[in-house]
């Protein structure tokens, strides 16, 4: 019988032990709320938000350093999911950070006009687009977010946000 | 082999039997014959004709464009009359080719017939494509296509599917019972190019003409033939992955296809098709159609020609009952009573899927009073056979709360309306899942393209930060080099 509770006391003394341990390869609270938030961002890693991504904003909402409003791409069906995860109120987008086109659009490269210097190749942030250097460029509409990155570093201003093709099927 | 039907369904009451008493036979060829392009799954033929250009039976007149498309063949030896947006019954108005018939039936001389067993089953793939083959059951999906997607994993287990389950449909129990060695045929074609080990007929327990013309076929074949499948005849028996969990015993899995789990279903109709295009040269240019319901005066089942307007099929079997001849008090449905299309008139052309006219009188169909609360019955769920929950789909459909309805399954509804018909309040419940099918895909690929955009951004932010740190290396043991020297 005292064996009986002996081992029973020490199988339990030992797991509680195990539970006490910390886990090495669990992420603290921040980078689980980090990623649950950038889950429900739309990836367009365009920047309007003032941070360099989907990624670095969702970490700065973790922090309380942003607020829910600031994501143009994501409208108010990201605000709503953000507030509901955060357990914030609502609050309508703030315009200062961009307004969307009504219907979704790609970027465009004029190909005769572009001169090859990969300077939209290096803006892409989801490499969207492909070309080498003094080679034409071209945007893979499929994969193009929308961000208007490229726009601004072309020296030649050959690219433009055309709507985008219908969903491949 | 006797097999149970899906655990969930409807026993309807068949009309089949209204549409068989006569043999099928050939529909008068029109005077104009109207071919939508896109009368396939996927995207729309490009044409190959012009405006002016004299065209022959078989000829082809557009190319596939993509490799979910479908080559299209004149179904008549005439000219081409316009190329031009028409009114399809596939919805809107759809880019056609319009062909006036001169009668003189001249065939195109560059098909012949092949030997299939000799060919590779990539070869013979290619060539099923430029017959311009799709399914016939309705859904329209190139042949060709599916039998590729299948015929890379190998080993495929072939059912053609005969379970014509819709209560008014008949055309493929006609084909069977007439036809039944050019169905044969074309599983035997069918299973050289997709290298299928196994395959299997299946067809309802109601058609019993069909089962002794087929067993008749099968006998002829001697070893390596097809095996018959006899399921129950309870709605919707012949939806895809209804008969494949009937027949094969086990689920297709949700948002997975059937060359999942190593089957690949085809129609019968599809079969002989196949069949026709090998033996005998002749590319999908007519297929059978059932014109049935109590607004025609003789139901029965014609070959009809791609492109013949619905109206004439109608006159072909004696136009409509009623006093005045015209279409006043019917509904014009393709397809069946269950899944079918309503059509907005009766001037609209045959398509590769058009298996079914139905001129349906109101008493033909279910009654539909004004739609009431639902009182929470349970009645659909328990004759849904994709075993979905509708009454909570009707709910979250209402509400637009699409992580609710992506959770109960809303992809997963086969829209064959059992739920709609055991509604004691009426609900409409189909149309409301088609109509919140398209906004919950698109939020669905939104979300998937989403992900693959996290995933290059986060790839080209490592890419990046290696480049830079190999580029601090390299500046580092340059400094290093240039120190040295100095000392």
């Amino acid at each position: 019988m005292l064996t009986a509770i002996l081992v029973v006391a020490v199988c339990a003394a030992l797991l509680a032990g195990a539970l006490l341990l910390p886990d090495e390869t669990a992420p603290d609270a921040e980078t689980r709320l980090t990623e649950r938030i950038d889950e429900l961002l739309p990836q367009t890693q365009c920047g309007r938000c003032t941070f360099t991504g989907c990624r670095p904003y969702a970490n700065a909402i973790a922090r309380g350093e942003a607020d829910i409003n600031q994501c143009p791409p994501g409208g108010e069906t990201t605000m709503l999911a953000l507030a509901q995860l955060l357990s914030r109120a609502p609050k309508p987008v703030d315009p200062k950070f961009g307004v969307m086109p009504v219907q979704p659009a790609v970027a465009w490269i004029d190909e005769p006009a572009c001169i090859g210097c990969t300077k939209c190749i290096q803006a892409c942030p989801v490499d969207a687009i492909v070309g080498a250097s003094k080679f034409m460029h071209t945007v893979i509409a499929a994969q193009c977010t929308g961000c208007e990155l490229c726009i601004p570093p072309c020296p030649v201003d050959c690219i433009e946000m055309r709507p985008a093709p219908g969903p491949t099927v | 082999m006797n097999m149970r039907g899906t655990h969930a369904g409807l026993r309807l009451t068949a009309h089949k039997q209204r549409s068989t008493r006569h043999p099928v036979r050939q529909a008068n060829l029109p005077a104009q014959l109207v071919l939508a392009l896109d009368q396939q799954a996927g995207v729309p033929a490009i044409a190959l004709v012009q405006v002016g250009e004299q065209v022959a039976r078989g000829q082809p007149i557009a190319r596939p464009a993509a490799e979910l498309s479908a080559w299209l063949h004149s179904p008549v030896s005439g000219r081409v009359m316009a190329i031009e947006p028409r009114p399809a019954a596939h919805g809107g108005d759809t880019m056609s080719i319009v062909i006036a018939n001169d009668g003189q039936n001249r065939t195109h001389p560059d098909h012949a017939p092949i030997d299939y067993s000799s060919l590779t089953p990539a070869a013979l793939c290619e060539h099923i494509a430029r017959g311009g083959i799709v399914g016939l059951g309705g859904a329209m999906f190139p042949t060709a296509a599916k039998l590729r997607q299948a015929a890379t994993a190998g080993g495929m287990h072939l059912l053609l599917n005969g379970a014509e389950c819709e209560p008014w449909i008949s055309c493929d129990d006609m084909l069977m019972r007439e036809r039944a060695q050019d169905v044969v045929l074309g599983a035997r074609i069918l299973c050289h190019a997709l290298g299928a080990t196994r395959c299997t007929i299946a067809i309802e327990d109601d058609v019993p003409e069909a089962h002794r013309a087929l067993q008749a076929a099968l006998s002829l074949v001697g070893t390596a033939a097809p095996s018959l499948a006899v399921v129950s005849s309870i709605y919707p028996a012949g939806g895809e992955r209804q008969l494949i969990h009937t027949v094969v015993g086990r689920e297709v899995p949700s948002s997975g296809l059937p060359s999942d789990i190593g089957v690949v279903c085809q129609n019968v109709g599809t079969a002989a098709a196949v069949a026709k295009w090998v033996r005998d040269a002749e590319p999908l240019i007519s297929r059978i159609v059932t014109v049935t319901g109590s607004g025609v005066r003789e139901p029965s089942n014609v070959e009809a020609c791609l492109g013949t307007a619905m109206a004439e099929l109608i006159a072909d079997c004696g136009g409509y009952a009623d006093a005045a001849g015209t279409s006043q008090s019917v509904a014009l449905i393709m397809g069946g009573s269950m899944m079918g299309l309503r059509l907005p008139n009766d001037r609209l052309p045959v398509v590769k899927g058009t298996n079914c006219v139905l001129v349906a009188t109101p008493a033909d169909l279910q009654p539909r009073g004004p739609e009431m609360p639902c009182i929470r019955c349970g009645n659909c769920a328990d004759v849904c056979p994709a075993s979905l929950l509708p009454q909570q789909l009707h709910w979250h459909a209402r509400g637009n709360d699409q992580p609710a309805l992506e959770a109960l399954g809303l992809m997963d509804c086969i829209e064959c309306g059992c739920c709609d018909y055991v509604c004691p309040s009426q609900i409409p419940l189909t149309q409301r899942f088609r109509s919140a099918k398209p906004a919950l895909a698109t939020a669905l690929s939104a979300r998937r393209e989403a992900g693959e955009a996290r995933a290059r951004y986060e790839s080209r932010g490592q890419r990046l930060a290696r480049l830079e740190q190999e580029q601090r290396a390299r500046l580092e043991e340059k400094r290093r080099q240039l120190l040295g020297r100095k000392i």
